[in-house]
């Protein structure tokens, strides 16, 4: 059933990407539904983030969220407002604090939480114990989005 | 019974509505098929409720209109075959004790119901006949025996009203499909009714939300080219969710069916119908 190789560079990419100063998803410190400070302790990559936003197995942002920056991409869905301008509706740290658990902005929001690993009910097996994104997604993510400002 | 041509469609398009689902009107031999109503009074947080067929694309809204074009009458004939067919230790087949499967009209209105104190799909009727009183083996639940054998049955109800009881001896299980509806699960950590109650209409990346509800089971899928069952298009919301999910013909999905087909109340049976 499962690609057992497949799962194992799975678990190798992860690694490289997880690093043991990143803030762990239940010691994120949110106030008022923001976040601060960087979970990586640096700044995020753009380029990078604006892929894990259109990607389906990462972000899948793209599923709920129109973004006029991602024209060559077909299906954007409708659930939540167009990304379009969205740096200059929140600051970095609201931005951050929405990425990493939107609950904690938006109550009762459908948007999922993407550096949370615990409290889930029935998660599948791959999935149990591990959030969404990683620290360092979570920030690319970020930086993508602190770069769609209105023209 | 006849189950050729006897159906002749029309894709009705009503021009400029302003809803998220589409206006099309759905009628079978001249007489309509009701694809939207008002609520059961059950249902706090919508008033109208409207089929799935509403919401998918004019391509695949019309492989329904027609049954000679509808992918999934070859199932029902096998479904007709299979009624016939002798299995079993007895030496009998569906066909030597019920004379006629239109005597079946009716049935999938009012399914799942409470029997002996526990609740009863039609894929547990079907297998109660076929290892109590044909000494075959149960077939299995999703698989596309059964699934021929319910859009067989089921067709014999197309039009008619759904209708489930939802009180008395049925209450404890309805109550426990409702709460599961609303449950959030998986690691995308969200509910039936987040994406069928509170975003029915939107699309969700391609594909267009309608309210799940299951007048048109089992239904032909584009996707995979076969007939799905009620429980098995539940799985695979809740694999798309990153849940487990629980078991097709278990308890937790039968409560679930029960409620849902009560959030159908007034829309009419549908099957076999045709999605994405
Ligand atoms: C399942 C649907 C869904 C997914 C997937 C989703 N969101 Fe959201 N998002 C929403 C909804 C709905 C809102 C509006 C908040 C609310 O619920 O009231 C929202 C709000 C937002 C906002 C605030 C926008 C504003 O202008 O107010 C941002 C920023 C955002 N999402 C970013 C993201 C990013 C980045 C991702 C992917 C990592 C993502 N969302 C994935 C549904 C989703
Ligand atoms: C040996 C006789 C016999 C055979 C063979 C048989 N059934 Fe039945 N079936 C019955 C009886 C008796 C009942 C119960 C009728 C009642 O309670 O009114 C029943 C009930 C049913 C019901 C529930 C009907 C209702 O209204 O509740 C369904 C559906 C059904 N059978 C389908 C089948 C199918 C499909 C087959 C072949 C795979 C089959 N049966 C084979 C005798 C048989
Ligand atoms: C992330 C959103 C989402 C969630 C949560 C979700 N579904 Fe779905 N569901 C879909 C999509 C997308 C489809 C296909 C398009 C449509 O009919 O809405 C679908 C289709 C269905 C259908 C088929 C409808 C038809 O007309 O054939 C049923 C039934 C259904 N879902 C039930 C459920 C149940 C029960 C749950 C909770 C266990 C659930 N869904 C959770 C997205 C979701």
């Amino acid at each position: 059933m499962k690609n057992v190789l497949g799962a194992a560079i799975f678990a190798a990419l992860i690694a490289t990407t997880a690093s043991a100063e990143d803030v762990k998803p239940m010691e994120v410190a949110f106030v008022d539904g923001t976040v601060e400070v960087s979970l990586t302790g640096k700044a995020g990559d753009a380029a990078e983030g604006r892929k894990v936003f259109a990607n389906r197995k990462q972000g899948n942002c793209l599923a709920c969220h129109t973004n006029a920056d991602l024209s060559e991409e077909s299906f954007h869905g409708e659930v939540g407002p167009p990304m379009d301008g969205v740096a200059g509706r929140w600051s970095e740290a609201e931005l951050r604090g929405i990425v990493t658990n939107s609950k904690m902005m938006f109550e009762g929001t459908i948007m999922p939480a993407f550096y949370k690993d615990t409290g889930y009910t029935r998660p599948l097996d791959d999935f149990a114990g591990k959030s969404i994104l990683t620290a360092q997604q979570v920030e690319d993510v970020v930086a993508y989005l602190m770069t769609l400002k209105e023209e | 019974m006849n189950l050729k041509p006897w159906i002749a469609i029309a894709a009705i398009s009503l021009s400029g509505a302003a809803f998220a689902q589409d206006s099309s009107s759905l009628s079978v031999e001249g007489e309509a098929l009701l694809t939207e109503t008002a609520a059961p009074e059950h249902m706090e947080n919508v008033d109208t409720i409207y089929s799935g067929w509403r919401f998918r694309s004019g391509e695949t809204q019309a492989l329904q209109t027609d049954d000679f074009d509808n992918p999934a009458m070859i199932f029902v004939d096998k479904g007709i075959d299979l009624w016939a067919k002798v299995d079993g230790t007895e030496g009998k087949s569906c066909s030597s004790c019920h004379e006629d499967v239109a005597d079946f009209a009716g049935l999938r209105t009012t399914l799942p119901r409470v029997e002996d104190a526990g609740l009863v799909t039609m894929e547990n009727l079907v297998n109660e006949c076929r290892t109590e009183r044909m000494g075959a083996e149960a077939w299995k639940y999703s698989k596309g025996n059964m699934t021929a054998m319910t859009a067989l049955i089921g067709l014999q109800s197309r039009g008619m009203a759904m209708n489930v009881a939802i009180d008395g001896d049925a209450a404890p299980f309805w109550e426990k499909g409702k709460e599961l509806y609303y449950t959030r699960v998986g690691q995308l950590d969200m509910s039936c009714s987040n994406c069928h109650e509170d975003n029915y209409g939107t699309m969700i990346r391609a594909d267009h939300l309608s309210q799940g509800q299951i007048n048109g089971f089992p239904t032909y899928r584009l996707k995979n080219a076969k007939l799905n069952s009620i429980h098995g298009r539940f799985k695979g919301c809740m694999k798309n969710i990153r849940a487990t999910p629980f078991a097709e013909g278990g308890e937790e999905f039968k409560a679930l069916e029960l409620y849902l087909a009560s959030r159908g109340e007034g829309l009419v049976v549908e099957t076999p119908s045709v999605r994405n």
